[in-house]
């Protein structure tokens, strides 16, 4: 890819821009909870663009257009049944336990909810996944960076690991956040484009169907396994994600998806910082409307890059082969770009990538040392110290939270199994936890024990699960079966969307068993953190469009009607 | 917060797409075959342009960072 003076400027103005917000914000983080939850004064449209972006990094960008590639539009589902539910659910039923019982983290909710034992299980957990989440970015970008541009893998882990310290660092959540509202717009406006111009190339939706027809055909599905989304998905055998309905449902629509958006602290963290309890539930309802549509910007690119590759010859794009023969479908976006973007707005598209990396990475790192301060630090090695001496520790809890990710990024240049692994053992820890949450905020009976027995059970059903099942023509090993095979899935998607309904279905089963033989709580102090015992939050907004039930509404409908017409 | 986030915003997608409509008149015409013959720099630049204006007006009218 050949970059001029142009592009280079315009990354380079944006690294300004970057380090310039974190400056401007350093002489607001006086306390602490200025730096870990912006002293809960963001108004809800930021922190709603946040909430989005600070999962969209660019694992998340690139590998959704890889999955445009690889399985067409069905990769919607990942946004209209597996994103879209849980953010209402959340905003509408859960924020307000979240944001109301003044918990500063999701390991707190479960430290006044349950009991200190719930709490460090999760924190400690959590703290470990997420500083590895951003090594495994860092691993990403460098990567990245380094097929594209041919930049050294290590000026590019090292400068975006210094950008991302020098701005968290400065400014805390607010700079997180900031930087993450950037990255939104730079992500809408850098892509856009691709979207418009492919289009316009493959002759419109309609050209790109009657293209991905030949994909699809070639590959011995029926003629739209690629442009509809439900269609095929009757049996795994009929479309290329390999997997059904059920499975689809209510694996990744319930439990991975509700798993992820209302219990991970890297978004829910962005609605804490919200400036009032109608915000914090608007939070998630205003990312949804945006998220609905994402759909177009990251998995069309990725469609027209398949049905390119397909034309052999008439375009002159191909998506690159790996050593194994197999295409590289993680070079889909990066190709697109340098297919059809000149000079000026290429550098537009790729900043774009670049910001949604670091963003990505800020977000882990944000909430890393949040709860390393709070739930870690504060709970279990120094207590009562003085705020500014917990200020202190959040600024260094940012220094070695990256200095572990830049560690964590060099084991895997040494031992690539090892993220695989990592993130297959965050898969078994994430599972349960949507069946904790559940029943921790709508059952009064749970208790603490119940909760952490159930967690670590639905854990280890995970394990036992992924051990004893395999994916079709996968070897015994990472990939599972480990102890022997008792079924085999037609593919690995399916295979992780049932271990995570095993896993959730165990946590929820043994929770209740386990509450039902231990003492409950006094009802009194579960006021505020258990639905049944707590006062509705009362509709104070007076124009509609800022009430929450009503959006609730709009979201859900808009869903229905994408997914009708991608059906 | 102090800074009302829409005005570096603004600033920034006004420098981007200022850059991006100046180049597009120094640029030899070669550079679109890649987008189809279409003149993005120039046109995208303009919408990266205005959208900067209008953020940075928002940012200046409302100290608050509150949309209403």
């Amino acid at each position: 890819m050949k970059l001029t003076i142009v592009d280079w400027s315009i990354m380079l103005i944006y690294f300004v821009f970057v380090l310039g917000i974190g400056f401007t914000l350093k002489r607001y983080m006086k306390t602490s909870t200025d730096f870990f939850l912006s002293g809960r004064s963001i108004p809800a449209w930021i922190t709603g663009l946040a909430f989005i972006s600070a999962n969209l990094g660019a694992q998340e960008v690139i590998g959704m257009g890889a999955s445009g590639a690889k399985y067409g539009i069905a990769t919607s589902h990942f946004y209209w049944i597996g994103a879209i539910p849980a953010m209402v659910f959340i905003g509408v039923f859960m924020m307000p336990f979240y944001y109301g019982s003044r918990a500063r983290s999701v390991p707190e909710y479960l430290k006044l909810r349950f009991d200190e034992k719930t709490r460090g299980l999760n924190a400690i957990s959590f703290a470990i996944m997420t500083v590895f989440s951003s090594g495994i970015s860092l691993y990403a970008v460098g990567l990245l960076l380094g097929s594209l541009l041919g930049w050294d893998f290590n000026f590019s882990v090292l400068v975006a690991a210094l950008i991302v310290l020098a701005y968290v660092f400065l400014g805390g959540l607010t700079s997180a956040i900031y930087n993450e509202v950037l990255q939104f717009f730079l992500i809408v406006f850098g892509f856009a484009p691709l979207v418009i111009i492919g289009l316009i190339d493959v002759g419109g939706w309609s050209g790109l169907q009657s293209r991905l027809a030949t994909v699809a055909t070639s590959n011995g599905f029926g003629a739209g396994a690629w442009s509809q989304s439900w269609t095929y998905m009757g049996s795994a055998s009929s479309n290329p994600m390999g997997v059904e309905w059920f499975g689809l449902a209510m694996g990744l629509g319930f439990v991975l998806s509700f798993g992820y958006w209302c219990t991970d602290f890297l978004v829910v963290q962005r609605a804490m910082a919200a400036d009032s309890m109608s915000a914090a539930r608007r939070t998630p309802l205003i990312a949804a409307l945006p998220k609905m549509f994402f759909p177009f910007l990251v998995i069309l690119p990725g469609m027209i890059a398949i049905a390119l590759t397909y034309q052999t010859g008439q375009s002159g794009f191909v998506l690159p082969a790996k050593a194994d023969g197999s295409l590289n479908y993680d070079m889909a976006i990066p190709m697109m770009l340098g297919h059809y973007f000149p000079t000026g707005m290429l550098g537009v598209g790729l900043t774009a990538l670049i910001a949604s990396f670091m963003s990505g990475m800020a977000g882990n790192v944000t909430a890393f040392n949040t709860v390393w301060t709070y739930d870690i630090y504060q709970s279990y090695i120094k207590k009562g110290a003085s705020d500014q001496h917990y200020l202190w520790m959040g600024r260094m809890a940012t220094v070695f939270g990256i200095a572990i990710s830049v560690a964590a990024t060099y084991l895997a240049t040494r031992f690539n199994n090892i993220m695989d692994m990592l993130q297959l053992v965050f898969a078994f820890v994430n599972a349960p936890l949507f069946a904790t949450f559940l029943l921790g905020m709508f059952w009064k009976r749970t208790t603490g024990h119940g909760a952490f027995v159930g967690l670590l059970s639905g854990t280890l059903a995970a394990a036992i699960h992924h051990g004893s099942t395999l994916p079709k023509g996968a070897m015994p090993g990472i990939k599972g079966g480990w102890f022997g095979t008792l079924h085999t899935y037609p593919s690995e998607m399916a295979q992780n969307f049932w271990t995570a309904i095993f896993a959730w279905t165990t946590c929820f089963v043994v929770t209740i068993a386990v509450s039902l033989l231990t003492k409950p709580r006094e009802e009194g102090e579960l006021v505020g953190l258990v639905y049944s015992l707590t006062e509705r939050p009362r509709e104070t907004e007076s124009v509609w469009y800022r009430r929450p039930t009503i959006l609730a509404a709009i979201v859900l409908a808009g869903a229905v009607i994408l997914n009708i017409i991608f059906w | 917060m102090g800074l009302d986030i829409r005005t570096p915003i603004g600033l920034l997608f006004a420098v981007i797409g200022a850059i991006l409509v100046v180049s597009s008149f120094f640029l030899n015409g070669e550079v679109y075959r890649a987008s189809l013959g279409i003149n993005v720099n120039l046109w995208w630049g303009l919408v990266m342009l205005v959208f900067g204006l209008i953020m940075i007006l928002l940012g200046a009218r409302r100290k608050d960072g509150s949309l209403e």
